[in-house]
């Protein structure tokens, strides 16, 4: 589904190179976690993965579904099944939650021929999946993340998750910010959205997370690109051990490159 | 259709009224003197005492010096070569809309505004003026029952003199100021409304100013009484051909709430704004004000300005009777070269007045937007109250926002709150909303709009989606 082959990206302008030749496979049905301390370029390969305009492609490709995405504008790749739960959801002050929705749904089943939905449709449409997170119906009229706490803003994600049914999700610290309460929550709800047809990439620090939600594979990113790969042991393992063993890894790769 | 449907139907669409009419003008000479002030007073066949109100606002205005105090730059409008006076051909006065102009009913129905009054918009009666003149007033018999004359200005002078004499420049005096004191001495039509005692007027009036003639100013004049118990909503619309050179509009707006009385006046301007070098467009140099006269009156000004090249306008209210209330909303847009300095004016006289002023300005392109307001608490003013609420939002690198409240309180039971922010239609909200499926300019509309929505939500309900619309036009490609 997702293949990234020696992925290259710096900063717009700035030339400062933040990944550094990162090579990933996602196949449907799988849940992969990517680890690694902070600045190592996790966050901005799931950015770079959605299109940020902020960032440049040097070198490398993103393959989806065969295809590369790199020419794509970030609503084109939305429209292609691709969604981003943003670690720092951004606030539309005056623009409610199913405004935004209704929008995002419709213009997305336009691209791919599926059926809009009205407004009285679509109503009952999100009411079911307010459920699936357990948000309260109120919730739906306020303004997107506007005055949200932490936790709600990352529950919210989710909830667009639920309502936009994407085919690979990319999940950048969703359960940072959030209490046990809704950890356990929010990882019910990814569980429940997630089948033999789309794929899920983790994007987190810590290994609590991975007690609910069980990935195939783990992968440490350092310095800009994946150093190791495990199953859901690994996370265990750096659980216990931190990232300093695999940072030396990295160093001596580094010099033999 | 949902909102961004309706905008991506408008999706590459320009300024759609930029169309010029090709109709017949009666000669009138260029330039001003007492004679050119005179002859227009002949030719509207107006009464001794109003050519003395003219001749006396032009000789003030002789006196004057042009204002050059707001945070704009443009060449000064030539007023010597201007017309001041520009009527089609056509019979001005006419009873029946078979009557009119058949080129002129043409180019309000290329506006969306058909005079036809089956197909118009259920409960709202136009006045529709033409350069200079009020082509036809729609739904006059229906309005009249209920006892509300709503006309042209000229017709008022003549059929309703004793109104007109009592309340003209009873709340914008003609020596108030450069533009208002022109406008005084070379008026030409305009809207006039009364609303009787007791009455609530049954239905929105409107009127849609059409500026068409290339070197005509329009100087309307509007005036809206509201006596006691009354209640009366008028809306006004403005458009103008594209043309390379300035055009002048200079109106005067009055209004007068009396007693338990209530007026909402709202505007949606959008006027030629110029190319995008700042060449051609509309000076809008208006002076709007109303008088809350009576106890617990209340005067609500609503815009979305969006159009003209440069933009001077504060819609004020004066605050005069006891318990009376004055709101000013405004949405200003500048993109390309545009520059708006507008704002508002509250006066507190009465006691236990209360104002609101939101105002929201979004600057795009290169263009500069500013907010300018007054909030005056006068000694004898107990207990008054202000809210200010000054928001501004900046889309790309190139534009400017600027905000000059003024504050004054000689009273120290009044309550004045100001609220100001200045945000960034920034890459990580556009990216948020596309990474959600929604196109760019989509995403900026849809900013813009939840930015404004306050103050759109004022609007009356039939133009609120006219509204959306504009926005999303005026701020099409204004990022990247």
């Amino acid at each position: 589904m997702l293949e990234l082959k020696n992925l290259h990206a710096e900063v717009e302008g700035e030339g400062i190179e933040i990944l550094k030749g990162v090579n990933l496979k996602v196949s449907k049905g799988e849940i992969h976690a990517i680890m690694g301390p902070n600045g190592s370029g996790k966050s901005t390969l799931s950015k770079v993965v959605a299109g940020h305009p902020h960032y440049e492609v040097t070198k490398g490709d993103i393959l989806y579904n065969g295809e590369s995405i790199l020419e794509m504008d970030p609503d084109e790749r939305a429209h292609a099944g691709i969604f981003l739960a943003f670690q720092y959801p951004v606030e539309v002050p005056g623009v409610t939650n199913t405004t935004l929705l209704r929008e995002s749904y419709n213009t997305i089943a336009a691209s791919r021929g599926r059926e809009e939905l009205d407004p009285l449709e679509f109503d009952d449409y999100i009411k079911e999946k307010l459920s699936l997170v357990e948000m309260n119906p109120d919730f739906l009229e306020r303004s997107v993340n506007t005055g949200f706490s932490g936790g709600e803003k990352k529950r919210n994600e989710i909830f667009q998750m639920a309502v936009l049914q994407p085919t690979l999700s990319l999940l950048d610290e969703t359960d940072s910010g959030l209490d046990i309460d809704a950890l356990r929550i929010v990882s019910d709800g990814i569980n429940k959205l997630h089948g033999d047809h789309d794929a899920i990439v983790l994007i987190t620090h810590y290994q609590r997370l991975l007690n609910y939600i069980i990935p195939d594979h783990v992968h440490v990113m350092i310095n800009g690109r994946i150093v190791k790969t495990g199953g859901k042991e690994l996370a265990l393992e750096l659980e216990e051990k931190g990232y300093d063993w695999l940072e030396s890894l990295e160093t001596v790769n580094g010099e033999a490159k | 259709m949902s909102e961004t449907k309706a905008l991506e139907s408008m999706i590459g669409e320009e300024y759609k009224y930029g169309f010029t009419t090709d109709i017949e003008y009666e000669d009138f000479p260029s330039g001003i003197n007492e004679d050119i002030v005179r002859l227009i007073s002949e030719k509207k066949n107006e009464p001794e005492w109003m050519t003395e109100f003219r001749l006396k606002a032009y000789r003030a205005w002789v006196e004057m010096e042009e204002p050059s105090w707001f945070n704009a730059t443009y060449e000064k409008p030539k007023f010597d070569t201007l017309q001041y006076y520009s009527a089609p051909k056509n019979k001005p006065k006419l009873n029946s809309l078979d009557e009119v102009d058949p080129n002129i009913r043409e180019t309000y129905e290329k506006l969306g505004i058909p005079l036809d009054e089956q197909k118009m918009l259920a409960g709202v009666a136009v006045d529709a003026v033409f350069d200079s003149i009020s082509i036809f007033t729609s739904f006059k018999e229906k309005l009249a029952e209920a006892g509300v004359i709503f006309c042209s200005i000229s017709e008022a002078v003549q059929d309703h003199p004793e109104l007109i004499k009592k309340y003209m420049g009873s709340v914008v005096p003609a020596r108030d100021n450069f533009y208002a004191a022109l406008n005084s001495a070379v008026f030409s039509d305009g809207s006039f409304c009364y609303v009787p005692k007791d009455t609530i007027c049954p239905m929105e009036l409107s009127t849609y100013f059409r500026i068409n003639n290339m070197n005509s100013g329009q100087f309307e004049r509007t005036l809206i009484i509201a006596e006691e118990n009354s209640h009366v909503s008028y809306l006004e619309g403005c458009t103008a051909p594209v043309y390379d050179e300035n055009q002048l509009h200079a109106a005067v707006v009055e209004l007068i709430a009396l007693d338990n009385a209530e007026i909402k006046y709202s505007t949606i301007q959008n006027w030629y704004s110029g190319d995008e070098n700042g060449k051609g467009g509309i000076y809008n140099f208006v002076t709007k004000r109303g008088a809350c006269r009576g106890k617990n009156s209340k005067i609500s000004w609503t815009q979305l300005e969006t159009g003209s090249v440069v933009t001077l306008k504060y819609p004020s209210v004066i605050l005069q009777g006891d318990n009376s209330v004055g709101e000013f909303f405004s949405v200003a847009v500048t993109n390309k070269m545009q520059q708006a300095d507008t704002g508002t004016k509250m006066i507190h006289i009465g006691k236990n007045t209360k104002s609101t002023i939101i105002s929201k300005g979004i600057s795009a392109g290169r263009s500069n937007n500013s907010y300018r307001g007054e909030v005056k608490i006068s000694k004898k003013a107990d207990n008054a109250r202000n809210y200010s609420q000054c928001d501004s939002m900046l889309i790309g690198q190139t534009c400017g926002a600027h905000t000059f409240p003024y504050i004054e309180s000689a009273n120290p039971t009044g309550k004045i709150e100001h609220e100001a922010t200045t945000s960034r239609v920034g890459e990580d909200q556009i990216f948020y909303l596309q990474q959600r499926g929604i196109s760019e300019d989509d995403a900026i509309s849809l900013i813009v709009n939840g930015f404004c929505k306050e103050v759109l939500k004022e609007l009356p309900m039939e133009f609120a989606v006219e509204a959306n619309k504009l926005l999303g036009i005026k701020l099409e490609g204004s990022v990247g």
